[in-house]
């Protein structure tokens, strides 16, 4: 095959023997995960006995237990039914969802009474119905078994439950007196809420003199706002309009990842990557990184530099476009090439042109700004008349609070939504600090490292359970409205201040008071509420007056700044971890990570050379080596040391990270002070998961920085990682097509080049119809609908968010880190990252993979007993009922997506709790937490619970297309059955996945599949006929891009290469 | 629901009466019966006062002639203002449903009620609906095994006279093995054996789950027979969401006590249960007060209520998606299909087997609700198969059933 390499691993990338023996055998377990009492069966003296004794008692118990009665089912009737409450009929309600200073409007999905689903509020100017992998896994949260459920008071050793709320407003009233009118601190993350921030202000007035409140944000993104504050005179953060600009130029922003507001900048930004066929035109997008973030593996071009170099990379643009800098040499050519590119980019398209950096250090923020200036973005890509709430927190505030607590000068601290014990950066001088105020007090719905040191703990409604408002960005309300009654005895944040400050509303009425107020009657603010949405119709558009005076200081600060040592590390944060504060949410710790593809950890990521010097691996040199570390889950570790703070952390080899840069992640390791209390306090999942990295942020006087000087010291030892990406592996197989915008534009055809030739092979084999001829199995009809799926592999960033939506909707299993390390993960949707091109910096596919729903199944024509067929909507249909888990459709599958259940991880079987004598032997807690109770209120109650022993796999949320085809058939309509929103495509968003009935050619996804020129199947060439296509992949930049090798011959060993792109 | 289309009919035929034949001074009286029951026979009856006031006479004992044209379609702004209509809400408790009816159905209706007259009792039981089936298959049986005896002593005669035969002719063999020891017999015997054996085998283990004519005892003695039969109301009044979910919802109890505010005892037929034991209507009346913390005497709910746990008669198991907004609005299915003579239940018990080939026999020959082209008559959806259209204008179709449309596929009713 004529085929560039696109490799998931290293092994893939070798063709080491290793991976071709786990490509051979694609399913190398053990029958049942019990292989002690297997070994004990078969070498037993009188094994054929004890079978039949076994199988007699078994039948006979079978017999027992399943028959003899019938168990006597109630059915229990409401007493006063509300109105608006069909049984069975789900409701929903516009909300928002709100996680320290993240705002993203939603519908929540309400069924008899329990949230189950959230979903994007499409009405959002901001987002367009876009969520992220936290916005959908957050249901979850809300079902926590960690979460409060009782006001408490600490007696130094314990909580104890504070009966009601009016003795711990007697209990608050009376510890407040005795601060000796030391100042009231309240300690927030970053807060948007118009009427908590009245609240605030009412309450911090009644209390002592010197009160205040300090906003602070785990991830700090103080830099930006001071910069602001300097060059524009405005302490906020102005809205970026992505969708605006032509060239984007990251400095090390993950804005499609984790940077401000990822949901709202992929939305904007997937808007300039849709390509049309008739009028290509895209955005160009450059990045600038150390480590390797979601965003650079978005990137058309990206290059590579040390974290300490940022300032000079930020410098050499400014000065390049000509601005009044000078710039310090930069050393790599390469990085110097990248400058120039980007210049040159930026110059050519003034005034839509965006720079943008991750960076918290002011310096480097003003040194943007005028980048920005110099541009023409100020006004045009960057707009100062709406600004963005996100964050709001200045570091040297907390920094400020810290001391003082220490000092002792802090007369009682209120924290909510927050957990500086955890995440600041001297989390032990917190903690200190706080043991020294009277009056500590935490409004923290789940037990964490905060709340555990507080005095006082009156947890607060889960968003959910929560009335309260939102202003992302100026003129941009969005309302929370309860979607279920509190679960537990908790009261509202607001409520509690009203109450302390002598008001007796409840938050509830003020908060009707104030917007029935603000909209101006009962009516509006109804509408408001039902549309969870206040927004401003048209944008205003306005730049902000520049200021040139401090760039002169700031460029000559960080011309001085040098890097330290040899090595650097740079703290960043996962898409679906972000800075901690769901750790314990087991839907997210299971998501993989983008690139890495590891769950349930963190780890040092490190490139192939520096593993080679540091831990003496040559993985691309060595075959043998490079086996010995990809096939085991067990990761060598190093020793990382920061500022004289170490951690022992295993080892990821990943491509593509600048070779003496080292990346951790943060919102690992969390941890009780109390280590025995872990699991209860801070939860099941993220005890034991990964290790804390926030030790390694640094304060420079002015903000917390996320990176640093670094060493690295091998170790010996191992720890395991579970890493899914080598499971599903396509075995080098033509799954990706992928061009560049020029060559696109200049030969349309040529990208699909390859499948066209591979088809008219077949053309032998049958007759002219392709479809029909080519099959020894016969045509069926598809009378009225047929399902069909396209995915623009151009705006799939990556995000993760469909994967935790199709698990919220499908009810799918989590399983734990011990059974992913087994393969035994259950995703029915996973994103396959491939790699390709020049081994140091390579380039990034990311391809999401489902059941293709084959109209010429290769699983369907293997299954014994008929479980898996064909349906007349073209839906490969799984019958959990009929399944008896021979497994063969899931060996039979090319594209690898069937599920088998190897555990019963929904709590589906008869018997409850037999599975836990195995919990720490071959599962965890967190593979049996769906056999909770509370946590199991989540579920879907429309999809059945898989129970062990069944394959499983994507059924394009049939349940919706059910649902779709009763609302059609009811209003008489067909034409609602056109565009039917499936949970993936719900939740993108980029809007990269479209869904609907391909026979009606006015569906979204057949107008899709007219651009025959990007149109895809993955693994045509097998006659497979799937229901999912892709559109190629098209990267605007000017190497050369395709499928086809460069050169006939060479191998792809990049890193025997020197870099010739770019 | 065939009462329903019936009353739908009666409706549209009342309408369409009026609007071409209103220059006869006809009897308004039928149609009246027609937009009574259909309106409001939930709640009202002519000669007695039921839930709301009898209506016979309504319109003499209110302040003006005009004053219930008015009070149809505007209930709720007249219980604010009206005094005659609060009275009305005082004494009877609950508030009547507001309507949007024209003033010649009021007016129809009260012409009808006002005509009524108490119709004579009912013959008796009405027991004798028709002989039943003769059951043959005892007497057919009883045959079998007679031929089969005379069979056998035949069988035996045969060999003891083979065996004379032979002695005669000099053969001598030995005594006949007594048919009890025949290995032949023997073998047969336990053929059978095994066959019986296992078709009662197989049979149970398909029945097990199957709980078809379950017929639990319920907390109250609730009487489909005297609700849906004898009163007439209609499924849909307490059943709501057999048209808009898939569950069709056991009522509130609030919804019972909508009537039983102001029916506090059971004047019907008494009511006597299989074994011979005679129910108390009026004492059940008083259980369900009791579960909705009503106080009779002074009208008022001055205790917490406490939901009823009813038994539930009718399961699927947990693998299967039914969905009876599908059956009952889309495929315009009668109640009484799956459920059986509901209205004839004293006590409900399972009618179906609701097994799966149950299930695929209905789909199978149930026809849907197909769009035809020409008429523009059907469900409209259906006109995205495109191929039946064609199929049914070559006439190689002549009507597409629920299996045609993918219905008896494993995903249809299993995700």
């Amino acid at each position: 095959m004529s085929n560039k390499k696109y490799w998931q691993s290293f092994g893939e990338l070798n063709e080491s023997e290793a991976y071709k023996k786990s490509a051979k055998d694609e399913f190398q377990e053990e029958l049942l995960p019990l292989a002690d009492l297997d070994d004990g069966l078969l070498n037993a003296k009188t094994p054929r006995r004890d079978f039949l004794k076994y199988l007699g008692f078994s039948t006979a118990a079978a017999t027992i237990a399943a028959s003899c009665e019938m168990p006597v089912r109630k059915a229990v009737p409401y007493l006063h039914k509300p109105d608006d409450l069909i049984p069975g009929i789900a409701n929903y309600y516009a909300s928002t969802y709100v996680n320290e200073g993240d705002i993203t409007p939603v519908i929540v999905k309400q069924r008899d009474g329990r949230p189950i689903k959230i979903e994007g509020n499409e009405a959002s100017t901001i987002t367009n119905g876009g969520t992220s992998a936290q916005v959908q896994a957050s249901v979850l949260d809300l079902y926590d078994t960690t979460r409060l459920r009782y006001p408490m008071q600490s007696d130094g050793k314990d909580f104890k439950e504070v009966t009601s709320f009016d003795a711990f407003d007697k209990l608050i009233a009376g510890a407040m007196g005795t601060t000796g009118g030391k100042p009231t601190v309240l300690l927030t993350s970053t807060i948007t809420s118009p009427t908590t921030l009245q609240i605030i202000t009412e309450f911090l007035a009644k209390s002592p003199s010197g009160s205040r409140h300090v906003q602070y944000d785990a991830i700090s993104y103080s830099g930006m706002i001071l910069a602001n504050h300097a060059t524009y005179g405005k302490k906020a953060i102005p809205s970026y309009h992505f969708d605006n600009a032509k060239v984007i130029v990251s400095l090390d922003a993950d804005f499609l990842g984790t940077w401000l507001s990822p949901v709202e900048f992929t939305a904007q930004y997937t808007k300039n990557r849709k390509i049309n066929g008739e009028k290509p035109e895209m955005s160009r997008h450059i990045q600038f990184e150390g480590a390797f973030s979601l965003t650079g593996s978005n990137a058309d071009d990206r290059f590579l530099h040390k974290p300490s170099e940022t300032g000079a990379v930020a410098l050499a643009i400014l000065s390049k476009l000509g601005g009044a800098v000078t710039a310090p040499a930069l050393a790599d050519a390469n990085l110097n090439k990248g400058i120039d590119k980007a210049v040159a980019a930026l110059n050519a398209n003034k005034g839509a042109g965006l720079v943008v950096s991750g960076s918290n250090d002011v310096n480097i923020q003003i040194v943007v700004n005028a980048i920005n200036e110099i541009i023409g973005a100020n006004g045009k890509t960057i707009n100062w008349a709406i600004t963005s709430n996100y964050r709001q927190g200045v570091d040297a505030d907390i920094v400020k609070l810290v001391d003082e607590m220490t000092a002792g000068s802090v007369g009682a601290l209120l924290v909510y939504e927050t957990n500086p014990a955890y995440t600041y950066y001297d989390s032990k001088k917190f903690s200190d600090g706080l043991k020294k105020v009277p009056v500590t007090v935490s409004f923290n719905g789940t037990m964490n490292e905060t709340a555990e040191l507080c005095k006082f703990s009156i947890p607060a409604n889960h968003w959910l359970e929560s009335w309260g408002d939102t202003e992302a960005k100026t003129g941009y309300i969005s309302l929370l409205q309860p979607t279920v009654n509190p679960l537990f005895k908790t009261r509202a944040f607001e409520t509690s201040l009203l109450k302390w400050s002598g008001n007796p509303s409840e938050y509830e009425t003020y908060f009707k008071t104030y917007w029935v107020g603000k909209l101006g009657s009962a009516d509006a603010y109804e509408k408001g509420l039902q549309q969870g949405l206040i927004q401003p119709a048209a944008p205003a558009v306005a730049g902000a007056t520049f200021s040139n005076a401090p760039l002169a200081d700031a460029a000559a600060k960080l011309a001085g700044a040098k890097g330290k040592g040899a090595y650097e590390v740079v703290i960043y944060q996962k898409v679906s971890i972000g800075s901690g504060k769901q750790a314990n949410n087991p839907w997210l710790q299971e998501t993989p990570d983008p690139l890495s593809k590891v769950t349930w950890d963190n780890y040092a990521i490190m490139s192939p050379a520096l593993a080679k010097t540091i831990l003496g691996l040559d993985i691309i040199g060595s075959q043998h080596q490079g086996d010995g570390y990809e096939v085991h889950p067990e990761k060598p570790t190093v020793k990382v040391t920061v500022n004289g703070k170490s951690l022992e952390l295993p080892v990821l080899i990943l491509p593509g990270i600048h070779p003496n840069v080292i990346a951790v992640a943060l919102g690992y390791g969390r941890q009780s002070a109390n280590k025995d209390r872990t699991i209860e306090y801070i939860g099941r999942s993220a005890t034991g998961a990964g290790f804390n990295a926030y030790p390694f942020v640094t304060y420079d006087g002015t903000g917390f920085i996320y990176s640093a000087a670094v060493d690295i010291v091998k170790t010996g030892n191992t720890y395991p990682l579970g890493q899914t990406q080598v499971h599903g592996s396509s075995e080098s197989r033509p799954v990706i097509y992928e061009t560049s915008l020029t060559q696109f534009i200049a030969d349309p055809e040529r990208v699909l080049e390859e499948p066209r030739e591979e088809r008219k092979k077949l053309i032998p084999f049958g007759g002219k119809e392709y479809e029909k001829d080519a099959t020894i199995y016969g045509q069926y009809d598809r009378p009225g609908i047929k399902w069909g799926m396209s995915i623009d592999l151009n705006t799939c960033t990556g995000c993760s968010a469909c994967v935790v939506a199709c698990t919220a909707e499908n009810n799918v299993s989590v399983v734990g880190k011990t059974q992913v390390m087994k393969a035994h993960e259950m995703h029915w949707l996973r994103i396959d990252r491939y790699f390709t091109g020049d081994m140091n910096n390579p380039d990034v596919v990311f391809q999401p993979m489902l059941c293709q729903h084959c109209d010429n199944a290769p699983c369907e024509n293997v299954c014994p007993v008929a479980a898996t067929n064909h349906s007349s909507e073209g839906l490969n249909q799984m019958t959990y009922n009929r399944c008896i888990g021979t497994r063969y459709c899931a060996n039979n599958c090319p594209f690898k997506v069937r599920r088998f259940n190897w555990l019963d991880f929904n709590g589906a079987d008869s018997f409850p709790d037999n599975q836990m004598p195995l919990i720490g032997t071959d599962l965890n807690e967190v593979t049996i937490q769906m056999n909770d109770d509370l946590t199991r209120m989540v579920l879907n109650p429309d999809v059945t619970v898989r129970s062990r022993g069944v394959i499983e796999k994507c059924s394009f949320c049939v349940q919706r297309l059910q649902d779709s085809k009763l609302v059609a058939k009811k209003a008489e309509d067909p034409s609602l059955v056109r565009n039917v929103k499936v949970a993936c495509a719900q939740a993108c968003p980029g809007g990269c996945i479209t869904f609907g009935n391909v026979n009606d050619k006015e569906s979204e996804v057949a107008k899709v599949r007219t651009d025959k020129n990007r149109m895809f199947y993955v693994l045509d060439q097998l006659h497979v006929l799937p229901n999912v296509s892709y559109m190629a992949k098209i990267k605007n930049s000017d190497r050369h891009i395709t499928n086809e090798k460069e050169e006939e011959g060479a191998p792809v060993e990049g890193a025997k290469k020197e870099v010739e792109h770019a | 629901m065939s009462r329903y289309r019936k009353i739908v009919q009666k409706v549209f035929a009342s309408i369409l009466f009026i609007v071409f034949v209103s220059l006869g001074n006809t009897s308004f009286a039928a149609d009246g019966e027609a937009l009574f029951k259909a309106n409001c026979a939930n709640c009202h009856k002519p000669l007695e006062d039921y839930t709301g006031p009898k209506l016979q006479g309504a319109r003499a004992r209110q302040p003006n002639l005009e004053w219930a044209y008015k009070w149809v379609n505007n209930v709720n702004a007249m219980l604010e203002t009206d005094p005659y209509a609060k009275a009305l809400l005082a004494k009877y408790g609950s508030r009547m449903s507001q309507f949007n009816l024209p003033k010649e159905d009021i007016k129809a209706i009260l012409d009808y009620a006002d005509a009524y007259t108490a119709p004579a009792a009912l013959a008796s039981g009405g027991g004798a609906a028709g002989a039943p089936a003769e059951d043959n298959s005892l007497l057919f049986g009883i045959l079998t095994l007679v031929l089969a005896v005379i069979a056998l002593i035949l069988l035996q005669v045969n060999s003891s006279l083979r065996k004379l035969s032979e002695e005669k002719d000099g053969v001598i063999r030995s005594e006949p093995v007594p048919f009890y020891r025949n290995k032949s017999y023997i073998m047969m015997g336990v053929l059978v054996l095994f066959c019986l054996g296992g078709y009662i085998t197989i049979n149970a283990a398909i029945g097990l789950g199957r709980m078809k004519n379950y017929q639990p005892e319920q907390p109250i003695y609730y009487s489909h027979k005297v609700h849906a039969g004898t009163n007439q109301i209609s499924c849909l009044y307490c059943h709501g969401g057999a048209q808009d979910s898939k569950h069709a919802n056991i009522p509130s109890v609030n919804v019972c006590m909508n009537c039983h505010m102001a029916i506090k005892e059971y004047k019907g037929d008494p009511i006597v249960m299989e074994d011979g034991k005679s129910v108390n209507g009026t004492a059940e009346i008083q259980k369900l007060y009791k579960y909705a913390g009503w106080n009779p005497d002074i009208k008022k709910y001055d205790k917490p209520g406490q939901p009823i746990e009813w038994i539930r008669i009718h399961n699927l198991p947990d693998h299967v998606y039914f969905n009876h907004s599908q059956h009952v609005k889309v495929g315009k299915q009668v109640c009484q299909t799956c459920h059986g003579p509901i209205q004839e239940m004293p006590q409900v018990y399972q009618y179906a087997e609701l097994s799966m080939g149950w299930c695929i026999n209905c789909h199978r020959e149930s026809k849907v609700n197909f769009y035809n082209k020409e008429s523009g008559e059907g469900n409209k959806f259906y006109s995205i198969y495109e191929k039946f259209h064609q199929d049914i204008k070559d006439k190689k179709l002549d009507s597409v059933t629920v299996e045609k449309i993918g219905g008896t596929e494993c995903q249809k009713c299993h995700y």
